[in-house]
């Protein structure tokens, strides 16, 4: 005798993105903490001491954040105007910044007086930064000039003069205390060595370049400007490697992850699009409210903070491991060990004689209720379980099983007006989903069929009624536009399709089609 | 072309034992149930077949025990005989000759020596009206005798088993037809009718199905065709009869039963629930719900203690105790149809087909016996007229057995077509598939093929549907997730590649045996692809007439694609040229490749009868051929493997016809063993190898000669096993001597797989190779 077989609850193929490893690290972060600086966020910098405080860059000051804190622990204030590009030295002591009023100020950390004072820049200096060796200061200017300057003593070192637009970008080698990079909007990147005159290596972005990023084994540049994001060898005398355009407004900003796997860029059109630089495909993306103006990236990914137009500085922190158990522990709690692990362990002895007793199937209580036959009350019982947990699985399931049992017509029908509204909602909810479409079609036919002669008794349903047809009405122009578009795409594919004859060897002897249907486009072929 | 006397149709098994009410021993050791020409005896323990009584030359269409000796018992048949068995041993005791067909028997305790069959009425030739007569079984010590003494006892009576019953201790009989109820009382010699009225309001269907008397008291029950049951009483005179109804049953009452006490009334019908009412308690009743298909009869042993019940699906149920099935006895399963097709499956080697709805059979034809169902719908059934129900309509295994692709499809009127096509891995642990992939809508519309590729490396599936696609469908290789757990790490299959041609719809498809090239047939034009790239390699088409049956030739004819078109052709195209090799107006329904060998079996449906012919792809010339094999067109066919290995090896087809009740095998003493390793459309002809071969290693002798090999020689010739080693070939017709060689053994290795075998004479060839020369 076979026992009763419940109904199947099929697995629904989850519309929308694919999971894999890049979505599941770069999801792991928690809900962004968001504080609202005084105006656009323009520069972030991580301190690369333990506590990895953060820098932000806003408006006429510079504040510091702790890794958790909302409130900034330091600020520094004594900027006559904009400050630009805050940045820490490589022993988290020092911070240099660039002001609009050209002067480049240098603060001990834990001070609040400038240290030194820069001036020589005519404009605003955008790009301030440390040489590896820390004795040493890059910026660059409006001016068109970028300057080294020497610490100890304040004087300018050397200035070059090769630019011919503003200079928006640059950035020091990590591993040569004498080489560094500008980029600037007259189209170019420049690599300069300070023991030589003149500039080593000239690169050609042929927009406005926004942002520079070197690799740390410093063999490849990123540049970004315009919509476009470009990756150069060095080694090669600073060939294109790839230009990638997967913005659609100018890209801001760029970063890479903690094991430099992942490239990451900030854009005007408010996201972040993470990268693969193996082959530079995008692998995850990130959606802002705003613009972005600036990204860092804590050490090991800890957190990412971007800074927006609006000066919203939008801070997440990556879900500790701890977290992730006391999600997984929660349903863990329940079995009492002592209860359930009783005679568990006994290992019979060797005459023992078993009792085998049968396993006793559990069923869900719609399925008891459809083997009982009440099919009105397994409906009941489904739908009871959409509205606890929104899943329409299980409902549309047993749906389809009264279908199949051809009592679905019963099911539906003397229902009142409560109920007939829960059911209409649900209805409402899911009919267009083209995964549950069949089963809710007939539903909804049965439906109508049964209370045509009802409409108009109560509101309620008939404002329900009213919304389903509006529903499935916009559902229809959806299609149609839809198929507007599959058969424009028909039409493109089928003109680039390269035709292709179709070989006929040794065709001396009568092979009917294969000599008389060449004159007939090629085969169709699509790849799944 | 040679006729054979050694190739026979034999009739191999499948029989119904569900055809007629079983019989239970006095002792309850086993079961007797008619099955065809024969009356199988099955142990009611162990479900195991013991032996059966064979004699008959029609339909058995009654079993009875012998009320005065209880191991004997009675079989009657349409072949006009009443036949006394001893079942323990087996031994036909007697014959007893009526010379009318026979449909069913009774016998009684307090009627020694007559038994009551049904026969048709003598004056009316079309057997529409039956008669119930007592026939007297002349007591003489002749096997056979004739049984002359014939006494009618009620006229107009159904032919239904089930529809005359004794009464208590034999003093009445009843018997039931249409809306009439009629009992004879022997003492009185006189019969009252009692009628129902026709019923014609909504839903009331009177009409009589069944009926049972009680074993001690004077009550009839009788079934009806809307599921009540009524029990007669105060039947022995014309006006104050009464009755009492009792209603459970939604549809028909197919067989009622009391147990011999007469304590309990069984009844059964459609909706597969064997319900158990308490004769005194008519309102109690117990139930033993799901017994898998419509219940067909009830039979209850003589002490009481075991009832058995057949079903429609060909199956006996024995219940002990009123609760447990205790054993089950499963014939062949004859479904509504078999769209499955018969496939053979590789592991098992048991025939594969649709037995119940939503199930597959596995079903041994060596011994008759089904192995057991696997569940492909995994579904409730919903026992209902009317319903449109999940079938299982496409069926396909993998060259090794590992794997299963069945498509179940359920159309309902005015409504979307649902099909899945599911896949099913073999366990190796539970000895049974285990569901792998569920694909819901693989194809927007019907599935009209379905193959998987027999290549070892890849596991590739094919399907073709009538949406003007073909797809095929892959193995995913899920490397990285593999590490998470260990039962998902075979991966599952996805769509691989959709392919299509001009809109055509694809009919068919096949895959040469290496696998390399998938040829689908899109209604006139024969589209060869390459499976590896998915590139289109060639078309071949010969109208007129849309390809039915596509079919790739194998091992040395493995260049030869063959396609049968709905215009009577059979072409034959070689693909090394890619043009029409030969073709013959035939009318083949159809064309099946012989696994194994490079034959191919072809049937031709022509004026009302089918016809069989066997053919190598490489001569036009068929190696054997069958006329006039049986009625009506054959709709399925499938080469089966022996299951021993005789001589080198044989194989035999069999073939299953509608037209036929059940499924017929014909062994066909054939060739071969040995697959070819190498893509074997590639290599040049065997034939062409062999003399090569055969030249270059034989000293030459004007008395030696190749003859050649083949299918037809090894009727002829024994090869034994060991020719791999030496050659050593003995020939009991031919004047043939042993030839042993020093031939270096790789060389003979190659030679035995591409040649597999070669026959070399001494002397004067034999009449019959020179034919074949």
């Amino acid at each position: 005798m076979a026992s009763f077989k419940p109904t199947k609850i099929p697995i629904y193929p989850k519309l929308g993105e694919k999971v894999t490893p890049d979505t599941l690290y770069w999801k792991n972060y928690k809900a962004p903490v968001q504080i609202k600086e005084f105006g656009a966020v323009t520069s972030i910098d991580f301190s690369p001491l333990a506590p990895h405080n953060y820098a932000v860059t806003a408006s006429t000051r510079i504040h510091i954040y702790g890794p958790f804190s909302q409130e900034p622990v330091k600020t520094f204030t004594r900027f006559k105007d904009t400050a630009y590009s805050g940045k820490f030295r490589s022993d988290g002591q020092l911070l240099v910044a660039g002001c609009e009023d050209s002067v480049v100020r240098l603060f001990d950390v834990s001070g609040k007086v400038a240290l030194r004072v820069f001036k020589g820049h005519t404009k605003g200096v955008h790009v301030t930064d440390f040489t590896s060796d820390c004795y040493h200061i890059l910026t660059g200017s409006d001016d068109y000039t970028c300057r080294l300057w020497d610490i100890p003593n304040s004087t300018e070192l050397t200035s070059y003069k090769e630019h011919t637009d503003y200079i928006r970008c640059g950035t020091t080698s990590k591993l040569n205390r004498d080489i560094f990079i500008t980029g600037s909007y007259d189209h170019t990147l420049r690599v300069f060595d300070a023991r030589v005159e003149k500039s080593v290596m000239t690169m050609d972005h042929s927009q406005p370049v926004e942002s520079v990023l070197l690799y740390p084994s410093e063999g490849l540049l990123v540049s970004s400007g315009g919509r476009y994001v470009k990756v150069w060898d060095l080694l090669k005398g600073g060939q294109p490697l790839v230009s990638l355009k997967n913005h659609h407004k100018t890209v801001t900003c760029l970063g890479l992850s903690s094991n430099g796997q992942r490239l990451l860029s900030a854009s005007l059109d408010r996201h972040v699009k993470i990268y693969n630089t193996t082959n530079y495909k995008v692998v995850h993306n990130f959606d802002y409210a705003a613009s972005i103006l600036s990204l860092a990236l804590a050490p090991d990914d800890e957190s990412i903070v971007v800074g927006m137009t609006n000066g919203v500085l939008s801070i997440k922190h990556r879900k500790s491991p701890e977290e992730k158990q006391e999600v997984a522990g929660k349903q863990r709690v329940r079995p009492v060990y002592r209860v359930f692990v009783k005679g568990r362990n006994y290992v019979p002895k060797k005459d023992d004689f078993f009792v085998s007793k049968p396993v006793k199937s559990h069923l869900a209580k719609y399925d008891k209720q459809l083997k009982r036959f009440n099919i009105s009350k397994a409906l009941d019982t489904a739908l009871e379980l959409w509205r606890k947990n929104r899943k329409p699985d299980i409902t549309v399931a047993v749906m389809k099983e009264l279908d199949r049992r051809g009592t679905l017509k019963n099911a539906l029908a003397g229902r009142d007006e409560q109920n007939l509204s829960q059911l209409l909602n649900f209805l409402i909810g899911n009919v267009v989903d083209p995964r549950f479409t069949p089963v809710l079609v007939t539903a909804t036919e049965m439906i109508l069929d049964i209370y045509q002669a009802v409409v108009g008794q109560s509101s309620v349903v008939d404002r329900q009624l009213v919304r389903l047809q509006e529903l499935v009405e916009r559902e229809i122009d959806y299609q149609q536009d839809l198929l507007e578009v599959l058969g424009m795409l028909d039409t493109l594919f089928a003109t680039s399709l390269p035709r292709k004859e179709v070989p006929c060897p040794g065709s001396s002897r009568p092979n009917g089609l294969a000599e008389g249907g060449l004159g007939a486009p090629g085969p169709q072929l699509q790849a799944a | 072309m040679v006729e054979h006397a050694e190739i026979r149709m034999v009739r191999r098994g499948g029989s119904k034992i569900n055809f007629r009410e079983p019989v239970i021993t006095n002792d309850s050791r086993f079961l007797l149930c008619a099955a065809g020409e024969s009356v199988n005896v099955y142990s009611t323990s162990t479900e195991e077949f013991v032996h059966d009584l064979q004699g008959h030359t029609d339909l058995v269409t009654g079993v009875v025990l012998n009320p005065s000796n209880h191991l004997q018992v009675y079989s009657c048949s349409a072949d006009g005989t009443v036949r006394l068995w001893d079942f323990m041993d087996g031994i036909l005791i007697k014959t007893f000759i009526i010379g009318y067909p026979i449909y069913s028997i009774y016998v009684s305790e307090k009627h020694g020596g007559v038994v009551f069959v049904v026969v048709p009425m003598a004056n009316y030739k079309s057997s529409e009206l039956f008669q119930l007569v007592a026939v007297h079984l002349p007591r003489s010590g002749d096997q056979e005798v004739e049984a002359r003494e014939l006494s009618a006892v009620l006229c107009d009576v159904s032919p239904h088993p089930g529809a005359v019953s004794f009464g208590r201790e034999g003093e009445y009989i009843a018997a039931t037809k249409g809306l009439q109820l009629e009992v004879f009382f022997f003492k009185k010699q006189k019969s009252y009718r009692f009628s129902l009225k026709s019923g014609m309001k909504k839903g009331v269907k009177n009409a009589f199905t069944c009926v049972s008397c009680h074993p001690k008291e004077d009550c009839i029950a009788t079934g009806h065709a809307d599921g009540k049951i009524r029990l007669w009483r105060n039947f022995n005179q014309k006006k104050e009869y009464t009755y009492t109804t009792l209603h459970w049953h939604h549809g028909a009452v197919n067989t009622l039963c009391f147990t011999p006490e007469g304590t309990n009334l069984l009844s059964g019908g459609i909706e597969s629930v064997l319900v158990h009412w308490h004769y005194t308690q008519e309102n109690q009743k117990d139930f033993l719900p799901r017994l898998g298909a419509a219940i067909t009869h009830i039979a209850v042993s003589p002490d009481g203690s075991l009832f058995c019940t057949s079903h429609s699906d060909n199956k006996i149920t024995i219940i002990q105790s009123c609760v447990k099935v205790s054993a089950i006895i499963q014939g062949l399963v004859k479904g509504d149809g078999v769209w499955t097709d018969l496939i053979i499956d590789p592991r098992s080697k048991a025939l594969v087909l649709n037995g119940k709805p939503g199930h597959l059979q596995f079903y041994s034809l060596h011994r008759d016996k089904q192995l057991y169902n696997l569940d492909i719908v995994q579904q409730e059934y919903i026992n209902e007229e009317g319903l449109d129900q999940f079938e299982v309509v496409k069926a396909a295994f993998d060259a090794r057995g590992d794997w299963l692709a069945t498509v179940e499809e359920r159309r309902k009127k005015g409504a979307e077509l649902e099909i899945n096509l599911k896949l099913w891995a073999y366990d190796k642990l539970t000895q049974s598939f285990v569901l792998n992939t569920t694909v819901t809508a693989p194809h927007e519309d019907r599935i009209t093929g379905m193959f998987f590729s027999p290549s070892p490396e890849t596991t590739m599936l094919v399907t073709t549907s009538l949406d003007d696609h073909f797809k095929a469908w892959l193995l995913a290789d899920h490397s990285d997730t593999k590490g998470k757990l260990a039962s998902y790490s075979e991966g599952f299959w996805s769509c691989d590649f959709v392919g299509g041609y001009h809109l055509l719809k694809p009919g068919c498809c096949s895959y040469s045996a290496d696998g390399s090239l998938l040829a689908v047939g899109f209604q006139e034009v024969v589209t060869v692809w390459s499976p590896a790239s998915w590139e289109l390699l060639t078309t071949l088409s010969q109208p007129p007439g849309a390809i039915r049956d596509l079919c790739f030739g194998r091992l040395s004819c493995s260049k030869y694609l063959l396609g049968t078109s709905t215009k009577n052709q059979l072409c034959c195209w070689n693909l090394l040229t890619c043009s029409l090799e030969w073709s013959t107006p035939m009318d083949v329904s159809l064309l099946q490749a012989d696994p194994l060998s490079e034959n191919m079996a072809a049937f031709c449906s022509q004026s009302g009868s089918s016809d069989l012919f066997v053919f190598k792809p490489s001569e036009p010339r068929p190696l054997y051929s069958q006329k006039a094999l049986c009625t009506g067109k054959v709709q399925h066919a499938v080469f089966a493997p022996r299951d021993q290995m005789l001589e080198s090896c044989e194989e035999r087809t069999q073939w299953l016809n509608r037209s036929q009740t059940s499924a017929q095998l014909t062994p066909l003493s054939r060739s071969l063993p040995q697959l070819l390793h190498t893509p074997a459309h590639v290599l040049p002809s065997a034939s062409f190898l062999c003399a090569m071969f055969v030249r270059s290693l034989l000293v030459s002798r004007s008395s030696l000669c190749l003859v050649g090999w083949g299918t037809l020689l090894h009727s002829y010739f024994q090869v034994s096993p060991e020719m791999f080693d030496q050659v050593q070939v003995r020939a009991p017709a031919a004047p043939l001597k042993d030839i042993q060689r020093l031939v270096p053994k790789p060389i003979l290795r190659f030679l035995g797989c591409v040649l597999r075998v070669v026959v070399l004479l001494q002397g004067e060839p034999s009449p019959q190779s020179e034919n074949r020369l």
